[in-house]
């Protein structure tokens, strides 16, 4: 009897020990994932921090995540991204119930959901839709859209009937679905529309799992929870609240005394220490990459970075694992990357990106390559030269010093110009830079998004280089218009050999990283590499 | 008997005495606090001149593999969030910080000193109007001013030195002035005068000579002044850039970040802005009682 009991208390006490590693486990590997399995509880306001306000509250004319935080939970859009889906790429459906794309790519037809309310009251139909998109793809005169160009695909939004949406593009797209899942892209009241196409840069009314209250400026903005929504049993919450803190260490200082549960832009590696050394079990950390990246802009137009060998050289010269391992610690970047983000569907496999100039871990052979490259194309030991960066603090200035210590390493010295933003963006788009820090940023990952920049001067506005490489451009449309996914990957990995490595027309330094300390209570929300996604807030809730 | 021995043809005691040597140890025995301020900026000039053989790193080399280390045998004052040598860099950004000083204090004293020297000579309606241009700067405080000049030109050593600069001239201008005024009154500007001189050669030979005690004195205070704007610049992002060796650069970024972990990132600096603009204070202070004769008289 002893003996077993002694046999039963023992296995108990393995199993106990199993249960508390795998809980261990599943709490670190999938940060509030393990919450995802329990029952969601009701109730509760959900307070949270954004940095900055928005000039309007028209998401179709902004591009600010500081108007979609507060404002994307009073919407619904048509589709959206999977809010469990760590990687923001798996687009599900929204107000659209289901969708069918035809045989040759040109017409996608989706069915909208019935019982869809907006919160005066009136039915959600098919017209709503197609007067949002037309407004967003077809803007009338002296109305701004903001990312009208990633519909260019687009011929007709057509409505045939009240739950049928159709559209009709010129040539096939295999970004028309994401581009559908943006998360500005909310619908608004055909009939306000008719009566005033700017009525909604000043008011706020979706069919969204919330409905707006107030909005105070520089200070909050409040929601209450739509007892109507939809999506029966939704939304958890009882309402959030928006407040607007400026000040970085406000923010963590928000957090760390509980008066904020979250901030969902991201935070620093020395602001998540902080506050996890002084919330300890009452926080928990979400991490992943960002589609953010800092490139290294060089000028086509000024010697020596008309010749590749010395475009070469500048990107060769980082040793970019060392620089992910060092600066992870003290700056929000960390993934070695390519043109995608690292662990979404279209990136670079490590082992090719290994292959490109600069991505190899033989630093000493990269470097000798370097130094050989800039020999043969005239570029004298100590070469100086001015590197232009934007003056916002991180993670520009740590990249910046990181570079500039890269390049010492084979003989070149980069001037540091630490310039006010608009003066910055001012000098990229007139040319008027030998080297420079640069961005590249997304509302989701998408190839589309991601490489539209790189494409010729006068394809591209935003081609700093001021380069024109016709085979990128041809390149950049095969990846658009190949709808299956094997196919455009290829075309994507071409595209980014011949970006980063065969012409260097760029150096990809860091990918940034995205940190999300949170309160614990906070459940039902995944982090993405868009800090743009995922901010509906239908699916959240706070734990006890 | 003195006299009588330089009758004799001795050398007389007081010739013995005089000159610089004598004038300093002077002022040491009077104002000790004045010469520990003249020894450390000394000091301070001296590891500016000397930065390349006594910092023991190149100040800006990284090792990763050091990054955030604490104060110890291998590196003195710790290192930064990129593995520097916080000493080294103190090192160096003494240079800059002298480099910076002593060009603003000497640039601002200077022409500040002409112009309220020339105002004061002219009187009339030329000094109604330079002092009315003074006052409109004047009306700024020092810090306003530099931020709106570095705003406008840019970043830099070199546009950090105009944006403390200018704001220091106008101050200068108004001591200047006022000194200038009573000289301008005195029977030799008269006889120059008199005797055909040019404005010029009147200003230059016979009135600037005469507000040097001032203009000394305005020297070495500006100098502390121009240290600290320059470090507050440089903390607020405006002054040099990274990886320039800086101290104000050096308060600011990852040792604000890293504050509460690795403080020794801002504590030294910080130390050595103190030091140098105490330092500079304390003996700008001395030699201002040592050379006016109303507090030398006291």
């Amino acid at each position: 009897m002893a003996t077993n009991r002694a046999r039963r208390r023992g296995s108990e006490t393995v199993r106990g020990l199993v249960v508390g590693v795998a809980g261990l486990m599943l709490a670190v590997l999938g940060g509030t994932g393990a919450g995802a399995q329990e029952r969601p509880r009701y109730g509760g306001e959900l307070v949270f921090v954004v940095p900055t306000e928005p000039a309007s509250y028209d998401g179709h004319r902004e591009g600010t995540f500081a108007l979609v935080h507060p404002v994307a939970p009073i919407y619904n859009t048509l589709l959206r991204f999977d809010p469990t889906d760590r990687t923001g790429t798996r687009v599900v459906g929204d107000l659209a119930e289901s969708w069918t794309i035809a045989r040759d790519g040109r017409t996608y037809t989706f069915r909208l959901r019935r019982g869809v309310k907006f919160h005066d009251g009136s039915d959600l139909t098919s017209k709503d839709v197609k007067a949002s998109y037309d407004k967003i793809i077809f803007p009338p005169s002296g109305v701004i859209s903001f990312r009208k160009g990633q519909y260019t695909a687009v011929e007709a939004v057509e409505a045939p009937d009240a739950a049928t949406v159709v559209f009709r593009l010129k040539w096939p797209s295999a970004s028309l679905i994401t581009a559908l899942a943006s998360p500005f892209n909310w619908i608004y009241r055909a009939d306000i529309l008719a009566k005033d196409v700017h009525w909604y840069e000043t008011h706020v009314m979706g069919t969204g799992p919330f409905i707006f209250v107030e909005h105070v400026k520089g200070a909050y903005w409040a929601a209450r929870k739509n007892p109507n929504y939809w999506d029966k049993g939704k939304p958890y919450l009882d309402g959030y609240r928006a407040l607007v803190v400026k000040d970085a260490n406000a923010q963590v200082a928000a957090v760390r005394a509980e008066r904020a549960h979250i901030q969902f832009r991201g935070f620093t590696p020395s602001e998540r220490d902080s506050l996890v050394q002084a919330l300890g079990a009452k926080i928990a950390v979400q991490e992943s990459p960002w589609d953010c990246v800092l490139l290294v802009g060089m000028n086509h137009e000024k010697k020596p970075w008309d010749d590749k060998r010395a475009r070469r050289a500048l990107t060769l010269a980082l040793d970019r694992h060392q620089g992910s391992q060092a600066l992870s610690r003290i700056a929000i970047v960390k993934s070695v990357g390519g043109v995608q983000v690292p662990g979404t569907p279209f990136a670079a496999p490590p082992e090719e990106l290994e292959k490109l100039a600069g991505y190899s871990h033989d630093v000493a052979k990269s470097r000798a390559e370097a130094r050989r490259l800039l020999t043969e194309a005239g570029v004298p030991e100590g070469f100086s030269f001015s590197l232009k960066n934007r003056n916002v603090p991180m993670p520009y200035e740590p990249i910046a010093v990181w570079l500039v210590d890269q390049w010492r390493q084979v003989g070149l010295q980069a001037r540091h110009e630490f310039i006010e933003s608009t003066k910055w963006e001012a000098d990229l788009r007139n040319g008027e830079y030998e080297v420079a820090v640069d961005t590249q940023c997304s509302y989701a990952v998408d190839p589309d998004l991601d490489l539209y920049k790189f494409q010729s001067m006068g394809i591209s506005h935003n081609n700093y280089g001021r380069y024109t490489d016709t085979v990128l451009d041809e390149l950049y449309q095969k990846q658009s218009r190949a709808l299956d996914p094997d196919e455009r990957k290829k075309y994507v990995r071409e595209f980014e050999r011949r970006l980063l490595d065969e012409e260097a027309h760029y150096a990809y330094t860091l990918q940034w990283h995205r940190i999300i300390p949170h309160s614990a209570k906070v459940r039902g929300w995944t982090i993405t590499p868009s800090h743009f996604v995922n901010n509906q807030l239908d699916t959240v809730w706070l734990a006890e | 008997m003195a006299v009588e021995r330089a009758v004799l043809g001795e050398v007389p005691e007081v010739v013995e005495r005089g000159g610089w040597r004598s004038a300093a140890l002077d002022f040491c025995r009077a104002r000790p606090l004045g010469a520990i301020g003249a020894v450390v900026v000394a000091i301070n000039i001296f590891v500016g001149l000397g930065a390349n053989v006594i910092a023991p790193y190149d100040p800006l080399a990284t090792d990763y593999g050091a990054m955030l280390g604490r104060p110890s045998a291998a590196h003195w004052l710790g290192t930064d969030a990129f593995g520097r040598d916080v000493l080294s860099r103190i090192i160096h950004g003494s240079r800059t910080a002298m480099l910076v000083g002593f060009s603003c204090a000497f640039l601002g004293a200077t022409l500040g000193t002409i112009i309220g020297v020339t105002s004061a000579y002219f009187g009339g309606r030329a000094d109604l109007l330079i002092q009315r241009v003074m006052d409109v700067f004047l009306a700024f405080p020092l810090i306003i001013l530099a931020l709106a000049v570095v705003s406008i030109l840019g970043t830099g050593i070199g546009n950090v030195i105009m944006a403390i600069t200018i704001p220091m001239i106008p101050r200068a201008a108004l001591v200047a002035r006022s000194s200038a005024l009573a000289i301008r009154e005195m029977p030799y500007v008269d006889a120059a005068r008199a005797a055909g001189f040019s404005h010029g050669r009147i200003i230059l030979r016979h009135m600037l000579p005469n507000v040097m005690a001032p203009y000394l004195i305005m020297l070495t205070a500006y100098l502390g002044q121009a240290i600290l704007l320059e470090a507050s610049l440089s903390f607020l992002g405006l002054g040099v850039a990274e990886p320039t060796p800086a101290w104000g650069l050096m308060l600011r970024g990852a040792a604000v970040q890293f504050a509460e972990s690795a403080p020794w990132m801002a504590i030294f600096p910080g130390f050595a802005i103190s030091l140098a603009v105490f330092a500079f204070n304390l003996f700008g202070d001395s030699l201002r009682d040592a050379l006016d004769p109303r507090l030398r008289t006291q």
